[in-house]
């Protein structure tokens, strides 16, 4: 399906790669905003769904689409949960910064 | 160039950007308005590979749902951004040489990768020309993936119960509803027989 329009598996991969890695290095560049950092997760999960769909269209399998709807739910239910703990942790701590996050270290 | 691959061009360049506009935006709320940017160009991607259906809950779910999420726990919460901000780039070098190295690998990947003309891998789904995506991705979730898709419906049933445990906060100063002591109430709390003299009043 995608040879015809001319687009090739590895357009679909470079996009997917460089996507990925903006992902990781968001997750480096703010280590003190956790939702910036929550954001840089659904760029990595949107980067392997733009994966999956690549394959899926490109071998003719439909079963990559499946899995890439899985992902969406998994994702969607892990911005809900990590927002969720922001907010708490926000209001009994007054602060989103990563390093104030060390209630556990003995 | 064909048509299609001008239009994967704009959208991968303008998905590209955006997810850079992401993490490198000085506020939060414009990083979460970069990030919608970003998921409704890889809609369009989505769009070209032929996956509709996909594309369209991309908006709607991403959209829709989780990018507003974002963008309400990032302007309800009253932090001092700017102050996150700080000591930014103390990581940068580090971060550098993880994401080239990363990169690297990840292209090398996609630019060898060798997929066999046919006979090679056996899909386990093929696709039917014949029949639209949204009806076969539904055919193929309702019958063979039917435990994936209920799966998926206990992950997300999970993570509603524990967003709202999470954030239920009681307060002690407002009157609440106990509909176990309304229904449960006896004949004998709710109503008194009063013997009453003939002639008098109560």
């Amino acid at each position: 399906m995608l040879a015809a329009t001319g687009i090739g598996l590895g357009h679909y991969l470079t996009v997917g790669a460089i996507l990925f890695t903006l992902g990781v290095f968001g997750i480096f560049l703010n280590r003190k905003n956790i939702i910036v950092i929550l954001m840089s997760v659904e760029l990595i999960l949107l980067a392997v769904n733009i994966n999956f769909v690549a394959f899926s269209s490109q071998l003719g399998d439909l079963a990559g689409q499946v899995f890439a709807l899985l992902i969406l739910t998994v994702a969607a239910a892990e911005a809900a949960i990590g927002l969720a703990i922001l907010v708490i942790f926000y209001r009994n701590r007054g602060s989103i910064a990563v390093e104030d996050v060390n209630s556990l270290k003995g | 160039m064909t048509l299609p691959l001008f239009f994967f061009y704009v959208f991968s360049v303008i998905t590209v950007a955006s997810a850079l506009m992401v993490i490198a935006a000085r506020n939060p709320v414009h990083s979460v308005l970069f990030l919608i940017l970003a998921f409704v160009n890889s809609a369009g991607l989505f769009m070209l590979a032929g996956a509709e259906f996909l594309a369209l809950i991309l908006i709607v779910v991403y959209v829709g749902a989780v990018a507003v999420l974002f963008l309400f726990v990032t302007m309800m919460l009253d932090v001092d951004f700017a102050s996150l901000r700080q000591g930014m780039l103390q990581y940068a070098p580090v971060g550098v040489v993880v994401g080239v190295i990363l990169l690297l690998e990840l292209l090398l990947v996609a630019g060898s990768i060798v997929l066999p003309v046919d006979g090679g891998a056996v899909a386990a789904v093929p696709m039917d020309a014949a029949i639209d995506n949204t009806r076969a991705i539904g055919q193929l979730l309702y019958t063979r993936y039917v435990f994936l898709f209920q799966g998926a419906a206990g992950v997300l049933l999970v993570a509603m119960i524990g967003a709202i445990v999470l954030t239920l906060r009681h307060k002690s100063n407002v009157k609440r509803q106990d509909v176990f002591r309304q229904t449960g109430r006896k004949r004998s709390e709710g109503t008194e027989l009063v013997k009453v003299k003939s002639g008098q009043g109560l």
